[in-house]
């Protein structure tokens, strides 16, 4: 089961920090398949500028109620604002991207 | 029409153990309560009443049943919810901060949610487990699970995990309360009814006639008996209550102790000892026959025994009650200020049937009077139909007599339509019935008074003239005359026309011993003169022999 774990792929500085929270509960399938796919769209759209926290809901529940997780898997922008929530194995990566914001805006980078 | 429900056995087996709701009457129609540890769906459109009744459930499991309870509110804040039970009275601060129950806010926002692939509602589960685990709760709300529908895209997903929702709530061994919201000809939008099986609530709010009616109806209840009917539920200020129509059972007590009537002359009709307590008593009578007047005697007579009375005027304002009643010398002003008389005058227009029978069962619950006066319950009639009218008056009854209070109706009935029908069609519920009619007759209105009905006593079949005078109320000598009883004027002048024969007779009788008398003094008087005679003629004798004698006594003496 992994942990609360804290991933941090070099935070870059300055206003374009991309804060990501990734909620799982134990070490399923699905979960295993959320963060990988997270994993790879960031650092394919989102390099050196973002942080990844992947929290196990199994382990800490009281964190739920805080960003009001009733989904699992559940990913939540909370860097740049507004919040934004995007909820499931994140297998299509297309949809994420919309989701994040980063479709439309997709620079080179 | 409403019907008893259907005939149970006398001691139906507890097939399933059930979690009593605290709420009253609800336990009744549902024998014993909610499945326990299984989920109930409490359907029905919006307001009416599903939040209160899941939020009772659970302030009650807590404070009388010490059963710890979790809320999960989908559609409230907590602070909303919190602010919204407390005219009930319920503290929902005081309760958490024990550690008895939590209210956990579920909020779903469609626009900051983006669905992308598989996923499950693994964190609710989450969310729920860790609230029951941390307070050992028995007791579960979901208020209202359907906001799932409105927030998540996916209903395949949500549908499946709502299956396992309720599975899982079930070897949680928690009571669960589901409310759903009811949409036109469907119990739940959509149609979570199918996955709660075991219990099935509809509570159900409309206007008839301008008033609000609430009621409550136990859709499907496996594996136990139940209250079939609808049954009409008030939110009061101590919060929800179902009403029986009629008592399932009926098992008011009978007690045989009697309590007067105020008046000595009606109650000597009661066979002298009045009405029995705990029963209804029903007055009726034209306009202006003094059923007002015999209700502030009741109520008199009760505060004298140092006993609580509540009076409900629906036509008077309460100063109106006190300065008729004194008219008649009855001061109810006395025991109003000690407390032992409370009033309350309300049209019933004013509000709805509803809100009347909540007034009067807090204020009964709150006063908790041994008599109560309604004068008159024909005011109601007006306003619902006939039938709520009756059952509204029925439940009232049964909750009188649930409480042994004493109950006095007055109920106006229109003149020249049959006195013995009663306009509501409630006298076959009543104990006793007495009636007050016009007697015309003779060119005079007078005001008589028979008992119709007395049950459980026995009672004078007379019809007594009834008057109204400075000291009350007051039954008049039964006057009979050739033609039957007398009153007014004709009772009257039956009344001098006795006197007077019974003047004539008297003289006769002196006019005959004076004639007597004169007879006897004449009598004596000619004794007297035939005495005179005799006595002169003996005195002649007596002279005459005295003179022959002499003359021989000479002759013979030397």
């Amino acid at each position: 089961m992994p942990a609360p774990r804290r991933t941090r792929k070099k935070p870059a500085p300055g206003d374009g920090l991309w804060h990501l929270r990734l909620y799982i509960a134990g070490g399923t399938a699905r979960s295993i398949a959320a963060i990988d796919n997270l994993q790879k769209l960031c650092d394919e759209h989102l390099a050196g500028k973002y942080s990844i926290e992947v929290i196990d809901l199994a382990r800490n529940p009281t964190l739920a109620a805080g960003d009001q997780i009733l989904a699992l898997p559940t990913l939540v922008r909370k860097l740049p604002p507004p919040m934004k929530k995007i909820i499931g194995d994140l297998s299509d990566s297309e949809h994420v991207l919309v989701g994040l914001d980063l479709q439309p805006r997709r620079t080179p980078r | 029409m409403p019907r008893l429900t259907k005939p149970s056995p006398p001691k139906p087996k507890r097939s399933i153990a059930k979690c009593p709701t605290g709420i009253a009457g609800l336990d009744q129609i549902t024998e014993g309560g909610l499945p326990k540890g299984r989920p109930t769906l409490i359907c029905g459109a919006a307001g009416c009443g599903k939040t209160i009744l899941a939020m009772e459930f659970l302030v009650r499991g807590i404070t009388e049943f010490g059963e710890p309870g979790l809320f999960v509110a989908f559609e409230e804040s907590v602070r909303e919810l919190g602010d919204n039970v407390a005219s009930m009275g319920f503290d929902l601060d005081a309760l958490t901060r024990q550690k008895k129950l939590i209210v956990e806010h579920v909020r779903i926002e469609r626009s900051e949610i983006l669905e992308t692939g598989d996923y499950d509602l693994e964190g609710l589960f989450i969310r729920l487990g860790y609230a029951i685990d941390s307070i050992g709760a028995k007791r579960v709300v979901l208020d209202t699970i359907e906001s799932l529908f409105s927030g998540l895209t996916n209903t395949t997903i949500l549908r499946a995990e709502l299956r396992r929702l309720f599975q899982w709530l079930k070897t949680k061994g928690v009571t669960a309360v589901i409310t759903g919201e009811g949409g036109e000809g469907e119990l739940t939008r959509h149609g979570i009814e199918e996955y709660v099986a075991d219990c099935v609530i509809l509570l159900d709010h409309r206007v008839n006639e301008e008033t609000s009616v609430r009621r409550i109806r136990v859709l499907k209840y496996r594996g136990t008996t139940h209250g079939t009917n609808q049954y009409p539920f008030l939110i009061g200020k101590t919060g929800l209550s179902v009403l029986p129509l009629s008592s399932l059972r009926l098992e008011h007590k009978a007690s045989t102790l009697r309590i007067s009537s105020g008046v000595p002359s009606l109650d000597e009709m009661l066979g002298g000892k009045g009405f029995l307590r705990g029963t209804s008593i029903l007055i009726s009578g034209t306009a202006g026959t003094g059923k007002s007047s015999l209700a502030a005697h009741f109520v008199q007579a009760a505060c004298r025994r140092r006993e609580r009375a509540f009076y409900m005027a629906s036509e008077q304002s309460r100063d109106e009650v006190l300065r008729n009643m004194r008219s008649i010398g009855i001061d109810l002003a006395p025991l109003l200020e000690n407390g032992t008389l409370r009033f309350y005058a309300a049209r019933p227009g004013m509000y709805g049937l509803e809100k009347h029978l909540v007034t009067i069962h807090d204020a009964i619950a709150d006063f908790d009077p041994q008599v109560v006066v309604i004068d008159p319950i024909t005011n109601f009639s007006g306003f619902g139909d006939s039938l709520e009218v009756k059952s509204m008056i029925t439940r009232l009854i049964d909750l009188l007599k649930s409480r042994q209070i004493t109950a006095m109706f007055t109920s106006l009935t229109s003149p020249g339509g049959d006195l013995e029908s009663s306009d509501i069609g409630v006298s076959s519920l009543m104990d006793a019935w007495i009636l007050l009619r016009e007697l015309e007759f003779n060119g005079e209105r007078n005001r008589g008074l028979y008992v119709l009905k007395a049950r459980g006593m026995a009672h004078s079949n007379r019809i007594r003239e009834f008057e109204l005078t400075d000291d009350g109320a007051r039954l008049l000598e039964v006057c009979l005359g050739p033609s039957g009883v007398l009153t007014g004027s004709a009772r009257v002048a039956q009344l001098a026309q006795a006197a007077a024969e019974a003047t004539r007779s008297g003289d006769d009788l002196r006019r005959k011993q004076a004639d007597l008398e004169l007879r006897r003094q004449e009598l004596e008087m000619r004794i007297a003169q035939m005495r005179t005679e005799f006595e002169s003629d003996e005195r002649a004798l007596a002279q005459e022999r005295t003179a022959g004698a002499g003359g021989a006594h000479r002759n013979g003496r030397p």
